[in-house]
């Protein structure tokens, strides 16, 4: 379970998140949405432990240990994954290379055995065959040349193939045509169990359709200003934010 | 003159009569080494082109060329990445048949028929002037109009405390082919002082590889004179790994039209190691194309210098000419000097040149290690793919794992 109690953080003494309250139980999707610049990407930076945003109050526990005081990568072998609204290009870094270092160096921190390079290949060829990822995404450099579908569906297969406990999607869906998006929603759907929960930051009803959440969060100017079922995405698409955060005023 | 330069000096005096080849040109070489002396190891003049690199450790160092080697040369040919082909083997600068795999293309020793070629400047360079006064060795390779001579090693193990300056001359006729892999090592504080000449006739292509992985405490200092002539390409990718102090200095002069140099070279320093790679490309036929790109990583207190120059004379319309150089800094006593220079008197041209300096990239590494990679393995990965861009130069795919398990093993001496 992720346990968010009155988190606050900034960025360059800019303060972003300002206090944030957030209970995602196990086996549960939650999405958040919100107007552009509320917070909602550095809401899931902060948990991945990126270290230019500043964390001022607040406490994040996950499965009852203290995230915010582990490194990026400690984290990731806890099981937290970012799913980057704009994912990285690593030139020179092969796309295979770098999804059996991670998936590794995860099995290391949980003292599991290594994969070689044959039985990865095996285990990523299913995955982007699942994904209906062409097999030379593997071959290429991370994310280089790649379109902007492709990146996301990329990071989609990082999520297949390292499980994580709980997953952050930072706009995955934007950018993405209506076959895409049902692919990533159902990359998501194959991972969704007792044991594994996420959160799903979109503007858009569009992902929620395929990836129907169990609550909807309105993240606005570095709260959360309203919670809701599935029905509140749907309120959101017709109305829009305004009246939401004028009532929250 | 410092007592390095007047050692070597007393050295030629005692030997006049005894090298082989032209006297004059030994002696004209040796008055021009008198009057310059080593870069930065004199008080007299400063030399523009030793801008940032100064010699005077070579000059405060007592080489001993007669003292018996030191260690053995034939274990250090063992653990070299050596290819199955030909290969040329000089052991502290003398060629060594026993050790050597002839060539199909036709080979002689410097010691038997020197041959100082003729693109070189004893006048300008003082270490090609020290070179041109004391040289006894070297090979001269021959590759006949239309021939593919294929793959030919050149090797320089230095097992003795001493100085080295061998003296090669490539030659390749009109239309042949020759892939010449360099490559250089030893144990000891030794100099090797290399002087090359390439002659690369109409439609001919060389491709030259250098792995540099001399021993920690020793100079290398490389001269090499390409010219390339109408429809020719001279494809170069220089690797320095080792040696305390190394200048890699490549003079290109593209002569016909269409001729192509490519002078790319990846450096890799840690320690107080100290690397030059100093080019100048002279454009004077039209339609001709050089690309060069240069890398440098440097960790702990290293130096890494570039200096590039392009010079474009008045007839070479058309000539397309690009330089970079980018250094990745992974230490704040890392140092890099970076300076390329353009001069061009034709007025239809394509010249650009550029230089980054910069650290690990942040947002990358925190990709990274928002996959579960830790810090040092992450920051790793960041650094061989700098370095992978630059080896993707190198086409040959044999050559290039050679050149990385070179670069894998400078990461594990690293790691020691």
């Amino acid at each position: 379970m992720l346990d968010i109690r009155g988190l606050a953080a900034s960025i360059n003494d800019k303060p972003i998140l300002k206090g944030i309250d957030l209970t995602v139980p196990e086996g549960e999707v939650h999405a958040i949405m919100g107007p552009n610049g509320s917070g909602k990407s550095t809401l899931g930076y902060v948990l991945s432990g990126r270290e230019d945003y500043e964390v001022t109050a607040g406490t994040v526990t996950f499965n009852d240990v203290d995230l915010l005081g582990m490194a990026p990568e400690d984290r990731a072998a806890a099981g937290v994954f970012l799913a980057f609204q704009a994912p990285i290009e690593l030139p020179g870094v092969n796309n295979a290379n770098f999804l059996r270092t991670a998936l590794n160096a995860i099995r290391r921190a949980h003292g599991e055995s290594e994969l070689d390079a044959v039985q990865f290949l095996k285990l990523a060829r299913a995955e982007t065959k699942r994904l209906a990822m062409p097999d030379d995404m593997l071959k290429r450099n991370v994310n280089v040349g790649f379109s902007g579908g492709e990146k996301k569906r990329n990071e989609v297969l990082q999520m297949a193939i390292l499980r994580p406990k709980l997953a952050i999607l930072d706009e995955t869906d934007s950018g993405l045509d209506i076959d895409a998006l049902k692919i990533v929603a159902d990359g998501v759907n194959a991972l969704r169990g007792p044991k594994f929960s996420a959160l799903v930051i979109t503007h858009h009803q569009r992902l929620l359709d395929h990836l129907v959440p169990n609550r909807v969060h309105v993240l606005a100017g570095g709260r959360i200003v309203r919670t809701g079922g599935p029905e509140l995405a749907k309120e959101l698409e017709k109305s829009g934010y305004a009246g939401l955060i004028a009532e929250a005023a | 003159m410092t007592t390095g330069a007047i050692a070597f000096l007393e050295r030629y005096q005692s030997l006049i009569g005894r090298l082989p080849g032209d006297s004059a040109l030994r002696a004209a070489a040796a008055a021009a080494f008198r009057t310059a002396g080593l870069p930065g190891g004199t008080q007299q003049r400063r030399i523009e082109a030793w801008k940032y690199t100064s010699l005077r450790p070579v000059a405060e160092t007592a080489f001993k060329p007669d003292a018996a080697p030191r260690h053995e040369a034939e274990t250090i040919l063992t653990g070299l990445p050596l290819l199955d082909a030909p290969r040329l083997v000089f052991v502290d600068g003398a060629f060594r048949p026993d050790l050597s795999v002839m060539p199909t293309a036709g080979f002689a020793r410097f010691a038997e028929q020197p041959d100082f070629g003729t693109l070189s400047w004893p006048d300008r360079e003082p270490m090609v002037a020290l070179n041109t006064m004391l040289a006894e060795d070297g090979a001269a390779l021959h590759v006949p109009a239309g021939y593919d001579a294929g793959v030919v090693q050149l090797i320089s193990i230095a097992a003795s405390d001493a100085d080295f300056h061998p003296r090669h001359v490539i030659r390749l006729g009109k239309g042949s082919q020759l892939t010449l892999v360099e490559v250089s090592a030893g144990q000891g504080t030794y100099l090797l002082n290399t002087v090359a000449e390439f002659h690369i006739a109409d439609g001919a292509h060389l491709t030259h590889i250098r792995l540099q992985d001399e021993a920690a405490s020793a100079f290398h200092i490389s001269t090499t004179y390409a010219d390339v002539e109408a429809g020719a390409t001279y494809d170069s990718f220089t690797l320095n790994l080792g040696a305390q102090l190394s200048r890699t200095e490549v003079h290109a002069q593209l002569t016909g039209a269409g001729a192509i140099a490519h002078l790319n070279a990846a450096q890799l320093l840690a320690g107080s190691q100290h690397a030059d790679f100093t080019s100048v490309v002279g454009h004077t036929a039209p339609g001709c194309t050089s690309r060069q790109t240069v890398k440098n990583v440097l960790a702990g207190r290293s130096r890494g210098v570039f200096q590039g120059r392009i010079e474009v004379a008045r007839d070479a319309q058309k000539t397309d000419g690009y330089q970079m150089n980018q250094a990745l800094l992974l230490s704040p006593y890392a140092e890099v000097d970076s300076k390329p220079e353009l001069e061009i008197f034709a007025d239809d041209v394509k010249c650009s040149h550029g230089a980054t300096v910069g650290e690990l990239d942040a947002e990358q590494m925190f990709y990274l290690r928002s996959r579960g990679i830790p810090d040092a393995e992450a920051r790793s990965i960041l650094v061989r793919a700098f370095l992978a861009e630059a080896l993707d130069a190198v086409a040959d795919d044999t050559i290039r794992f050679r050149l990385e398990a070179a670069v894998e093993r400078w990461w594990e001496r690293q790691k020691a």
